[in-house]
């Protein structure tokens, strides 16, 4: 299997992102943010940074790159996309997942070690947790409230969207402890803490961040075998 | 956009060291047009402004001496900031000498003092650099934008060595925790920090958060950055090769930061300091994030010959180093500078301090290569100037800068670099020296019953110096890159540098103002000392030092001599622990009218490890089924307590002479810890120091929720000297049942004197015997709410989260 890691101009966190990939099993390959071409990979992840200095808006600009006109056709396709952090809101941005991630309400980027309580497993990137468990993964942003109007997070939680919610302190005020969500077909996925710096013993609070990666080469060999998202919704 | 500059320059005209007749010039150009070498031989004798420059009568006469003729308005400029105390050392040269003449002998350093950064070889085909630098005085001035070019000011010195850089680190210094400006100044430069660290994408791993009266009117912003580099990819800044193109890459230039050397740093602070806001420069994190990507791709290449960053200086600096260092000589177009503001004038151009910039020799072959790759990441790329030969007798070439065909430079650059003025200038013991050494804080008052030593220990913990500093360091990205080991609250930073074979690095960084006010050879050697300690502990094999000298005015013969005797202290030092001072930083002028800061030499040591995997944390493990692991006290404790943190936080007391150094029972201390982490020896180490035992077991137990029960051994100390004597060579360390005869005996191997002092306990109480019991809970309530109380924002990081999130870095698991 092949994970595309995209490089914005100022993505920072594409290395780990990628060394993740590799560590779940998978072979990650790099994309450049002006080069269109997805080179045929199964999966894409979006990973954190400050895409293009996150002048204007986080992510506003990121949205416009060519290889993000490649993804969101593909991903609309049912193409497996995971946005982290920066590369959640990029996937605001580009209206993959609706809501947005604002300013922390306490004003401070914030770097702490997050709890987590996953809610939706049957995503593609979601399907190797169990409803309810609690995860150990860093959180690092200093935009990461997840807001929305009441009638899209009534529908979120309707429909089983979110993925994750804070436990044990919300880090930057998101609205109902949100720290991710799936758009309708499952598997497009944005999260604001970082699955990727949790994937080894030596340098990771936890090992729980594999989950993420595992969860999508499963969704993959099953699409595979039965050509649709394992455990995905119907589109 | 000039309405700023002229404002401050009339408003700020009055004080000598204004410095901003910079501008002042420039208002002559606008009417008359550039100041040329012509117009210069023409009108010998015109007044110039090179007193308020900083530039003193003799200086003046020797430029004049140098050019044969009077400075045009631009070299007068370049002399001013070239000559600054910040980038001549004219003070400190005559005193630096000794960390060349007292290297020890040493196989690992690629490049030493005089590059932008040493480089040490830490395995066949790897090397890491790593330097520490002040930005203090645009910190006071512009707490946020001075902190974050700090930041961006010396990773552009990593990174003109060739390597990635891949942490930072940041000792600072601030007034009293309570002060009102110190709730301006910390904010910012914790937020600018974070702000530029984090855009860039480079882990913070640790620093210091020192508070003191003495540092109220001058904060110290230090910051250190670490590279990586494969030994074959060091660079040269050289401007070698007639004909070769000079490239300046990154910013355009903009009037940020003009005079920031000789205005900020190179004069005390008065009360016209407000005004002078504009020589503070201006960041843009991401700029430097896309110039670091294009330098590495054009290293990798090997598309660059020789490369110098832009920072304290400008152009000026770049150009005239890079010609001084080949001896050659350049000839520059300044019209070609791509600006943010089109009617700069050329003294401008010379003089700003614009960010993110760096100055790329090219060979003309290679030029339109280079501009690709520029090309690639966004960033400006221009073709400035080229390189010209050196005279036919062999005298260096010279620097020639034209500005609309005006030439408005023709100078030696080496007579800007490298011959700028050294004094030899006069030093005298402090007057009040004698009577602060003769009022020892061992004989103040002390905690007796157990319960007076608990309220104490609970008050200490609770003090701004020794409490819990997560509120700054959570505004920091510690993950970034995946290769963190262990960062703050942690005794040093541990990164990883190579995945395949776990080979990597410890760094700590470490002064102590106090105890340097007190003696500032012992001050110099207890830093040292101190971060030696911090990295020995983790395990790792300290190899070489860094240094940033924050001291009052070198006009001051107290200061001088203060100074004088911390380099001759941190030289000797060096010399008998065999770890090389690499490079560092000399900040002068933290001194607001007579009041100069605590003499602060700050003392970065790195250390190198086989494997990563070994490194040992300072968080005690929770308790096996067996029993709780065995604690020791490493090293020897006496009744040390001048300048300690319990003379400060319970009397306001500093003085008497501070604790003993034994930089050979620092080096057993070392070796021990070394081989017993190689052998697995130890599940927890952590260094004694500020605070002394008491502080260092409270670290130890909150760090992962871990009681402890102590006795103190039979050796005549009090139980109040157990607690809080600070004397150095010392550690705690925790050893699995099972390790401890062979710990012993590795102890006894390495003569350090070792004493068992309890277990780990599954109870969450930090127990002394027949004194006191303090609940953790109770002691994380007093530890860890001072900072939020006293800046506001987010503080608390429960200890649930502390314990799982260490789970997986104790070294048995």
């Amino acid at each position: 299997m092949r994970i595309g890691v995209v490089t914005f101009p100022g993505s920072l966190d594409d290395g780990d992102a990628a060394r993740a990939a590799r560590l779940a099993g998978a072979e990650a390959v790099r994309l450049w943010h002006g080069d269109p071409d997805l080179h045929g990979v199964d999966a894409v992840v979006l990973p954190g940074g400050f895409s293009y200095g996150d002048y204007l808006r986080c992510g506003a600009i990121a949205r416009f790159a060519p290889v993000m006109e490649s993804i969101i056709d593909a991903a609309r396709g049912g193409l497996p996309v995971l946005g982290i952090c920066n590369g959640f809101q990029v996937l605001c941005e580009a209206h993959l997942l609706p809501g947005a991630l604002t300013r922390n309400q306490h004003l401070h980027f914030r770097n702490r070690d997050q709890w987590l309580k996953v809610e939706a497993t049957n995503t593609a990137w979601t399907n190797r947790f169990t409803p309810g468990q609690e995860i150990l993964i860093p959180v690092k942003n200093g935009e990461g409230c997840f807001v929305a109007d009441q009638k899209t997070l009534d529908s979120l939680e309707g429909e089983g969207r979110v993925i994750a919610r804070y436990v044990r302190g919300n880090p930057n005020g998101s609205q109902r402890d949100i720290a991710g969500i799936t758009n309708e077909a499952g598997n497009v996925v944005g999260i604001m803490p970082h699955p990727e710096h949790a994937v080894e013993a030596l340098t990771g609070p936890s090992l729980d961040g594999l989950g993420f990666f595992t969860s999508v080469l499963r969704a993959l060999a099953g699409a595979t075998a039965d050509g649709q998202l394992a455990g995905g919704q119907q589109r | 956009m000039t309405t700023q500059p002229e404002t401050v320059s009339s408003d700020a005209a009055p004080t000598k060291q204004s410095g901003f007749a910079a501008t002042d010039v420039l208002v002559n150009e606008f009417a008359e047009g550039p100041d040329t070498v012509e117009k210069a031989l023409a009108s010998p004798d015109e007044l110039q402004p090179h007193a308020e420059l900083g530039l003193k009568d003799d200086e003046y006469e020797r430029i004049r001496q140098i050019l044969d003729r009077r400075p045009t308005a631009s070299e007068l400029a370049m002399y001013s900031i070239m000559w600054s105390e910040h980038c001549s050392y004219k003070s400190s040269k005559v005193h630096l000498r000794q960390f060349g003449e007292k290297a020890p002998a040493n196989t690992r350093m690629l490049a030493g003092i005089g590059e932008n950064a040493g480089v040490v070889q830490i395995s066949d085909k790897i090397a890491v650099t790593f330097k520490v630098e002040s930005h203090n005085h645009p910190s006071y001035v512009e707490p946020y934008q001075g902190a974050a070019t700090g930041v961006g000011g010396i990773v552009r010195d990593i990174l003109a060595m060739g390597a990635r850089p891949i942490a930072v680190m940041d000792p600072l210094r601030f007034g009293a925790a309570d002060h009102p400006d110190t709730a301006r100044v910390l904010p910012g430069v914790v937020a600018g920090i974070g702000g530029y660290g984090n855009c860039l994408g480079l882990p913070n791993i640790g620093g210091e958060i020192v508070f003191d009266p003495s540092y109220q009117g001058n904060p110290l912003v230090n910051a250190l950055s670490i590279g990586v580099l494969p030994v074959e990819r060091l660079q040269k800044k050289e401007a070698t090769g007639d004909g070769n193109i000079v490239v300046l890459l990154g910013a355009r230039t903009g009037r940020d930061g003009i005079g920031g050397v000789s205005v900020l740093a190179s004069a005390t602070f008065d009360e016209e300091a407000e005004q002078r806001r504009p020589s503070v420069q201006v960041g843009d994190p991401f700029m430097e994030k896309l110039l670091i990507e294009s330098c590495l791709e054009l290293y990798d290449a090997g598309l660059v010959s020789g490369i110098q960053d832009l920072g304290g200086a400008g152009l000026t600096c770049a150009l005239t180093e890079t010609a001084a260092a080949a001896g050659t000589g350049m000839r520059v177009w300044l019209e070609r500078v791509p600006l943010r503001e089109a009617s700069m004038s050329p003294t401008e151009i010379l003089a700003s301090e614009s960010q993110e910039r760096m100055l790329l020799i090219v060979t003309p072959e290679n030029l339109d290569a280079v501009l690709k790759v520029a090309e690639k990441w966004g960033v400006w790329a221009t073709a400035i100037g080229e390189v010209t030969p050196a005279g036919a007798d062999g005298t260096p070439g010279r620097l020639v800068i034209s500005w609309n065909d005006h030439v408005v430079v023709d100078v030696p650059p080496g007579s800007l670099a490298d011959d700028g003025p050294v004094y030899a200038r006069p030093l005298r013991e402090p007057g009040d020296l004698i009577l602060l050494q003769a009022d020892r804080a061992e004989t103040l008052p002390r905690p007796s019953t157990g319960d007076e030593l608990r309220e104490t220990v609970l008050r200490m913990a609770a003090s701004p110096n020794l409490c819990d500093k997560t509120w700054v360091t959570e505004q920091y990205d510690r993950y970034v890159l995946g290769n963190t080991v262990l960062a703050q609250p942690e005794d040093s930073g541990v990164l990883r540098i190579d995945e395949e074979t776990g080979l990597g690095v410890a760094l700590s960084v470490d002064g102590n103002g106090r105890f340097a006010r007190l003696d500032p050879y012992e001050g110099a050697r207890l830093a040292l000392a101190e971060a030696y300690r911090n990295v020995a502990v983790t395990g790792a094999e300290p190899v070489a030092v860094t240094d940033c000298l924050n001291f009052g005015s070198p006009e001051d013969p107290a200061v001088m001599w203060q100074f004088a005797e911390a380099v001759r202290g941190l030289a000797d030092g060096c010399l008998q622990l065999g770890t090389p001072v690499t490079g560092g930083n000399v900040s002068f002028y933290n001194q607001t009218g007579a009041a100069a800061i605590h003499p602060t030499p700050v003392v970065g040591v790195l250390g190198i490890f086989d494997d990563v995997a070994r490194r040992v944390p300072m968080g005690f493990p929770p308790p096996a089924k067996a029993g709780g692991d065995l604690l020791y006290l490493l090293g020897e404790t006496r009744n040390e307590l001048s300048g300690s943190e319990w003379a400060w936080v319970t009397h306001g007391h500093l003085g008497g002479k501070p604790p003993k150094v034994d930089l050979a029972a620092e080096q057993a201390l070392g070796r021990l810890m070394s081989r017993a982490s190689k052998a697995g020896l130890v599940s927890a180490a952590h260094d004694l120091s500020d605070g002394g035992l008491a502080q260092a077991l409270l670290e130890s137990c909150l760090r992962r929720d871990v009681g402890a029960k102590v006795t103190f051994p039979e050796d005549g100390n009090s139980a109040f000297v157990h607690l809080f004597s600070e004397s150095a060579g010392r550690a705690v360390v925790a050893v699995p049942r099972g390790h401890d005869k062979a710990f012993l005996a590795l102890a006894a191997e390495f003569g350090v004197p070792v004493s068992a002092i309890g277990t780990t306990t599954e109870e969450q109480a930090l127990e002394v015997q027949d004194q006191f019991t303090i609940p953790l809970a109770e002691a994380r309530e007093a530890w860890s709410g001072t900072l939020k109380k006293l800046f506001g924002g987010p503080a608390e990081a429960s200890g649930a989260e502390r314990s799982v999130t260490l789970e997986l870095t104790d070294p048995r698991g």
